[in-house]
């Protein structure tokens, strides 16, 4: 992701005059992101799908459930999985084939936010302990690409998983059966949303357009849960953040994180 | 953070762990600088029941050519397990997981190197996991300054590693394999301590800010002692006997 652009030298010195005057290129404030709009339920035969869209950045995430042998060590819970792909059409210099270090790291961080926040109670998604639970599986597709995947993959993958429905199964003959016509609702107990910020020289900015994206220092990923606790963090490219800026990093992931958590719960109400 | 649900007494009524040590103290920590001969620098380091071999060649001719800078010279990172280091075989393959490390400590190395001095070059760093018990990518990061060091590579200052964390409530120092599989948070960290600056950050499990800060300020901690032993390894191979007065 970072060299999805080879951004021309002026407008990066362009970018970094405007941020001596505290602007930005698009108008925002430092600790503003870009419109956020979700809409949920876009694709009728995944179980829950939602499609995020901010600033031009667009990701269309979709939820299959199916039951699953659990893995050996965790028998004892539902298994969720989440991943990413950057779509061809997303952006020129996308392409197809095996995943890039980049795609890994958005996957995993998407994945990782979902999981370590515990969203789903993954106890209650067990139909007969080590032999058969619910798998959950949500998979993002970015459709439009202008900087800060990350967020839009956070977004996009709550508001699916919250708004999903989950068929029911039963036991029969040791083998799980899906009860037709029969759904549930997911057991869900936050909602995590995660916040990007990009250093560049001592500015903070929150949610970086691509033309910022590829003038970073530094970034990081916050993401934070309903009660406003941290839950995971990854810190990416090729320069670091002094402790003064990452501990305003966590407030800012808090304050920011909670607004779009609103715009998460308005888009997803009803559906649930 | 995943797994079962288990009986392991992770801290005890005397603010005792699990191996032995108190909350606020690292896992034994030897590194020895230099053990490899073909290799431009190489290090080995023991961080706890962590064993990890590294090796650095370069600045050297990029393969592909397609990758060189013409700015800069590039570095590359390499975090592999060896299919006998942990309980249960690991298939050789890199894994997402290791993949995804590899980039991070990529990452939080660059900014501790001068490599537009080496323009079309590249410094490749591999890091070979022998044995794994919690941590890896901190004692792989530690080792891998180290390795660059010995290889005289330019440096603005060492990458320090050392994780910060929760496990039964208790914000601890430096978390191990069992702490991680059975406590609520784990939070690497690599710092560079002349440049006071933080150039690697993860975490998994939940924190409030104050437990985040309280992990920053323990990890930062940790890596300040961990940097000391690595001082100590470079210097006992660059200035061993008759080069001090000592």
């Amino acid at each position: 992701m970072t060299n999805i652009s080879i951004i021309d030298s002026l407008k990066k010195t362009h970018i970094l005059e405007l941020l001596k005057d505290g602007k930005r290129l698009d108008g925002r404030s430092f600790e503003q992101s870009r419109e956020l709009s979700i809409d949920v339920g876009v694709i009728p035969k995944a179980e829950g799908s939602a499609r995020a869209r901010l600033g031009d950045t667009e990701v269309v995430a979709g939820v299959k459930v199916q039951p699953e042998r659990p893995f050996p060590d965790t028998g004892d819970q539902g298994m969720l999985i989440c991943t990413a792909e950057i779509l061809p059409i997303a952006h020129p210099t996308a392409e197809t084939g095996p995943p890039t270090p980049d795609v890994i790291e958005l996957a995993r961080v998407t994945d990782r936010g979902i999981r370590e926040s515990k969203m789903l109670d993954m106890k209650q998604l067990v139909l007969e302990k080590d032999k058969s639970v619910i798998g959950i599986f949500c998979d993002n597709a970015v459709t439009d690409h202008d900087g800060n995947l990350f967020d839009v993959c956070s977004y996009a993958t709550t508001a699916a998983i919250n708004s999903c429905k989950l068929p029911k199964y039963e036991m029969k003959d040791d083998a799980p059966v899906k009860i037709e016509g029969e759904f549930i609702d997911p057991p869900i107990s936050t909602l995590p949303v995660s916040v990007t910020m990009i250093r560049i020289g001592d500015y903070i900015l929150v949610d970086p357009n691509m033309d910022e994206w590829s003038c970073l220092d530094a970034r990081i990923t916050i993401t934070t849960n309903s009660d406003g606790n941290i839950v995971a963090l990854q810190k990416g490219g090729s320069d670091g953040f002094t402790y003064e800026q990452l501990t305003k990093c966590a407030n800012i992931s808090i304050e920011v994180g909670s607004k779009i958590r609103e715009i998460i719960k308005t888009a997803t109400q009803g559906s649930n | 953070m995943g797994g079962r649900d288990t009986d392991i007494v992770l801290l005890d009524e005397n603010g005792i762990r699990s191996d032995g040590r108190k909350v606020n103290e690292t896992r034994k920590v030897t590194i020895k600088a230099g053990v490899l001969k073909n290799a431009n620098g190489s290090a080995y380091i023991e961080f706890g029941d962590n064993k990890i071999l590294v090796g650095v060649y370069g600045p050297r001719d990029v393969h592909p050519k397609h990758m060189s800078d013409t700015n800069t010279g590039i570095l590359r990172c390499r975090y592999h397990m060896t299919p006998f280091s942990v309980g249960e075989r690991k298939n050789p393959a890199p894994s997402r997981r290791e993949i995804e490390i590899s980039k991070v400590i990529k990452e939080a190395l660059e900014p501790a190197l001068m490599l537009k001095q080496f323009p079309r070059t590249a410094v490749d760093v591999y890091m070979e996991i022998l044995q794994a018990d919690g941590g890896t990518r901190c004692a792989a990061l530690t080792g891998a300054s180290v390795a660059l060091a010995d290889a005289g590579i330019p440096m603005r200052d060492l990458v320090a590693g050392c994780a910060a964390g929760k496990a039964a409530d208790t914000v601890i120092l430096d978390v191990n394999n069992e702490e991680d599989q059975a406590g609520q948070a784990d939070l690497p960290i690599g710092y560079m301590p002349n440049l006071e600056k933080i150039t690697l950050l993860q975490l998994d499990g939940i924190l409030t800010t104050d437990e985040y800060q309280k992990c920053l300020e323990l990890g930062i901690d940790g890596c300040k002692q961990v940097y000391e032993i690595q001082k100590k390894a470079l210097q006992e191979k660059y200035f061993a006997v008759g080069e001090n007065e000592k």
